[in-house]
């Protein structure tokens, strides 16, 4: 049960899929968590529901409604077509764009709670000693909020490198471009070909707890909660 | 634009009301004294650019913090305030060294602001590389002083920084305070409700909270005065301010000169010439018509009676008396007041039965 090239390619794949939507993740999570944690707007609570709607929905409802979108008479595909960039519509992009949306409430929970528990104090100490918004931001937020950025990150990498259901509808089974991991041991399992599949399943299984395990060694005080 | 600090506010909230209108010195200490729920905690939040209290004025000299009138509202990061809480407010990812110069650096590293001075009025020189979860109460506090000073304040606010401390914790910052009252030329307003330290540090006071409205001025006359006096309860009494002048050390007193008189205290060790605050309570003072001759009081002062209020108790009147430049207050009972005739004008003796040095 060695790894054809194949599954290389889609574990190449996944990874480069991981790490780009984590990346991305961070970049617009950030500030949305920020605001959500911060703002005192009405608009907080249906923005925090609809970040959370793929928490609850099947994959496929999002896939779906991703796939009419992204389509050549969806908003997104006249879109992206307008713009020369054609449609994203099994396409790796496509496929960072609908794992950025499946795995958003991973990362956004974790740092939202990140940003409330540090509360007001330490961002007004700043502000008396001369830090402005931004300054208190990278000097203050950041650094106190580090553990959940951990927390977010490995969330948000797992989640993506876990998802099925949303690739399968929007970037169907292409290799080299939209073959993952997971369809990959799905397409192994209907081969009937068990040992590829255990290869490539054990060897996630083993990876995730690793990670995971990392994780927890690393935060000492994780298991105070 | 005169000198001095300027705040002119109103603070609404349901059931509460507060209108402040102030001229407070430009130098030294300043108490906002009051119970708790006066509103204190808010002024100063208002002062810091923390909270936006709609209508206010505040200014520091001739730099204006906030002006509604004409649209003006410097941020809390842009006014040159050092902000101290009970809690101290220390940054858990930096060491003593980089709390210390976080503001320090965003103040631009002033020459002018003598950091290893600081760093050793205080008595963190040790502590530098340590973190924060590794200090004592009273080390935070003391970290967090200096690290308000290196940011290099025009104005100190310091709301209730012992509050959270037990007695030992506040022995040990309060000479801390003290020598930054003495060496620094940085106002402060300083929020409390526990009067011995407001009597030991001010210079002036801000009374809050009373069924009276706000009243302000030097500590030593808002402590005499006959109508705030209920403010303090069992606690009312004058501060005097004097002068070692001699000291016996066979019977162990030192000599205290003050305006118009002087009294024995308990031997002091500061040298002669070194001025020292005391508090005489007016539930320690008592009165007799003609000087006592055989008696174990050691302060015995000749006063006129200037006037009388009634006090908590019905069986209680609370009596002002100058002796000499100073006021003096007295508890006395209703019936001794009527048994001696005592009236305004009235000559009397003040038994000062004891005196509590402030430091």
């Amino acid at each position: 049960m060695t790894l054809a090239a194949a599954d290389f390619a889609a574990l190449w794949l996944t990874l480069k899929l991981a790490c780009t939507v984590t990346g991305l993740l961070f970049v617009l999570g950030t500030p949305l968590a920020w605001w959500l944690a911060r703002s005192r707007s009405r608009w907080t609570r249906p923005v925090a529901a609809l970040v959370a709607l793929p928490l609850v929905l099947p994959p496929t409802v999002l896939g779906f409604y991703l796939l009419l979108a992204f389509g050549p008479h969806g908003p997104v595909g006249a879109a992206t077509q307008a713009l020369g960039l054609g449609l994203l519509s099994f396409t790796f992009s496509g496929l960072v764009v609908a794992s950025i949306l499946y795995s958003m409430p991973f990362v956004i929970q974790p740092l939202r709670h990140a940003f409330e528990a540090i509360g007001n104090r330490p961002l007004e100490v700043a502000a008396t000693l001369g830090a402005g918004p931004w300054d208190r931001f990278f000097s203050v937020a950041l650094p106190l909020a580090r553990r959940g950025f951990l927390s977010a990150g490995v969330l948000g990498f797992a989640h993506t490198v876990g998802e099925f259901g949303v690739v399968l509808m929007i970037g169907g089974n292409i290799p080299q471009r939209t073959r993952v991991v997971s369809v990959q041991i799905f397409d192994h399992v209907e081969a009937l070909k068990y040992g590829q599949a255990h290869a490539l399943a054990g060897g996630l299984l083993v990876f995730s707890f690793l990670v995971l395990l990392a994780v927890y060694t690393s935060q000492p005080r994780l298991r105070n909660f | 634009m005169g000198v001095g600090i300027r705040i002119r506010l109103a603070l609404r909230r349901p059931g509460f009301a507060l209108d402040l209108d102030l001229t407070l010195p430009a130098r030294g200490i300043t108490a906002l004294f009051g119970p708790s729920g006066s509103g204190k905690t808010s002024c100063l939040r208002a002062i810091a650019g923390l909270d936006r209290v709609a209508g206010a004025h505040i200014a520091i000299g001739d730099e204006i913090w906030q002006d509604d009138r004409r649209g003006l509202f410097v941020p809390t990061h842009r006014r040159a305030v050092g902000y101290m809480l009970q809690e101290p407010g220390l940054f858990p990812h930096l060491s003593v060294r980089g709390n210390l110069d976080y503001g320090f650096r965003r103040a631009g590293r002033p020459t002018t602001v003598d950091q290893a001075g600081i760093v050793a009025m205080l008595g963190i020189g040790a502590l530098l590389d340590r973190r924060p979860d590794a200090l004592s109460g009273g080390e935070r506090q003391r970290v967090a002083i200096a690290r308000a000073l290196l940011s290099r304040p025009r104005l100190l606010l310091l709301d209730e920084p012992l509050a959270a401390l037990d007695a030992a914790r506040k022995a040990e910052i309060l000479p801390y305070l003290a020598r930054l009252h003495e060496t620094l030329a940085i106002p402060a307003l300083y929020v409390s409700h526990a009067l011995d330290e407001v009597a030991r540090l001010a210079d002036h006071m801000v009374l809050l909270g009373g069924p009276h409205g706000v009243h302000d001025g030097p500590l030593p006359q808002m402590l005499a005065r006959l109508d705030l006096a209920n403010e303090f309860a069992d606690d009312s009494g004058v501060l005097i301010e004097g002068t070692i002048a001699s000291h016996d050390d066979i019977d162990h007193l030192s000599r205290l000169d003050f305006d118009g008189g002087a009294i024995f205290v308990a031997r002091r060790p500061e040298p002669v010439g070194q001025r020292l605050r005391y508090r005489i309570h007016a539930r320690d003072v008592s009165l007799t018509l003609a000087p006592p001759e055989a008696t174990s009081i050691l302060n015995i002062m000749p006063a006129v009676v200037v006037a009388a209020a009634a006090t908590d108790t019905p069986a209680h009147l609370l009596v002002r008396l100058q002796a000499g430049g100073t006021p003096l207050l007295a508890r006395i009972s209703q019936r001794s007041w009527k048994a001696l005739q005592l009236a305004p004008g009235s000559q009397v003796w003040a038994q000062i039965k004891s005196a509590a040095l402030l430091g």
